[in-house]
């Protein structure tokens, strides 16, 4: 759902340039708390790229419309909230300016929209679903994938907000809200899977290095026994 | 709310070694962004296929980068379309690590840890 140039007037992309740096320089804040386990391994790079690399790959989702990966919720729970944004970031910018994927004055509301509100929406509904699964790894999973769900369609109503505010075409706005909602509750389902995927491979192989972890029920157990 | 992010766990199993989990993320990332994006569907994507078909697709404009070697992850020069986009994958995971490894040793400023 990259934004390309033009589709929101100059006053609304500054507006969502502003958002963005914000989150980004709260997320530098934010992020050496969530940092504990990077010095084993590189987990803001292997992170940002694998999400890049999922982005590539457009699935199809009927109608002659596809769908990729954001991987906000993905993010998110590998490395933490903050740090996922800062590596959403990484990613929409090397899309704009190496791949022209997005436009460049619409970095700002790329960032916004997938850095920001999908890595925020995911984030949330991680944590309310962690706290009604039982305290299982597993639970680790199938929040993330639940919170990779809604991020997607969350990510696109934004979107429809900021076309409210500074579209550059005057459409009905309920039947954008209505298509942009539908079409990418349909591609979140292969968010989740894809995120689920991922979550479970690096679970079952490092789950020291997965934050979601640190939100399991009860508290992480120290010695795992039954690994 | 529960307790705000405790600090690491001490002893979480590892059931293989950074090194080996690293090189292995890594590589799969390449294979995906070099190898598999040559299947990815090449039909408009949500946001694009509602622009069209609700009538805001034409306000898109060109992006100023648009002239990148790299534009619409095809390299320029390379006439294969596999090659093509193999090197546009592989060249933006090695740009996109090295720039997130560098944001991510910026982010951390711990003093006492970092050389």
């Amino acid at each position: 759902m990259h934004v390309p140039d033009g589709f929101l007037d100059l006053p609304t992309s500054i507006a969502t340039g502003v958002v963005a740096a914000g989150g980004i320089a709260l997320a530098l804040r934010r992020a050496p708390r969530e940092f504990a386990d990077d010095r084993k391994a590189p987990m803001v790079g292997i992170v940002a790229t694998v999400v890049f690399a999922g982005q590539m790959i457009n699935f199809p989702v009927g109608a002659g419309t596809s769908g990729h990966l954001i991987g906000g919720a993905l993010a998110a729970v590998l490395v933490g909230p903050a740090t996922a944004v800062l590596c959403m970031s990484v990613v929409l910018i090397v899309q704009a300016f190496l791949f022209a994927d997005g436009g460049v004055t619409a970095l700002g509301t790329n960032i916004t929209l997938m850095g920001i509100v999908a890595v925020l929406t995911a984030w949330g509904v991680f944590r309310l679903v962690m706290r009604v699964l039982p305290g299982r790894r597993w639970s680790v999973a199938v929040s993330a994938a639940l919170g990779a769900f809604v991020s997607v369609p969350a990510a696109a109503a934004a979107f429809v907000l900021l076309f409210a505010v500074g579209g550059a075409v005057a459409v009905p706005l309920d039947a954008v809200m209505t298509a942009m909602v539908g079409w990418h509750t349909v591609i979140g389902v292969g968010e989740a899977v894809i995120t689920a995927l991922v979550v479970s491979a690096v679970l079952a192989t490092r789950p020291d290095l997965v934050y979601g972890t640190r939100f399991e029920r009860p508290a992480p157990i120290h010695a795992e026994t039954t690994a | 709310m529960s307790a705000a992010p405790e600090s690491p766990q001490a002893s979480s199993p590892r059931r293989v070694s950074t090194r080996a989990f690293t090189l292995a993320a890594l590589a799969v990332a390449v294979v995906v962004a070099g190898g598999l994006s040559v299947w990815a569907s090449a039909n408009p994507d949500g946001l694009e296929f509602v622009a069209e078909s609700l009538g805001f697709g034409h306000a898109a404009q060109d992006a100023v980068t648009a002239g990148s070697p790299l534009a619409d992850y095809e390299t320029a020069g390379i006439a294969n379309p596999w090659l093509s986009v193999a090197v546009a994958g592989v060249v933006g995971c090695a740009v996109t690590f090295g720039l997130a490894w560098l944001v991510g040793r910026a982010a951390r400023r711990r003093p006492a840890e970092d050389g």
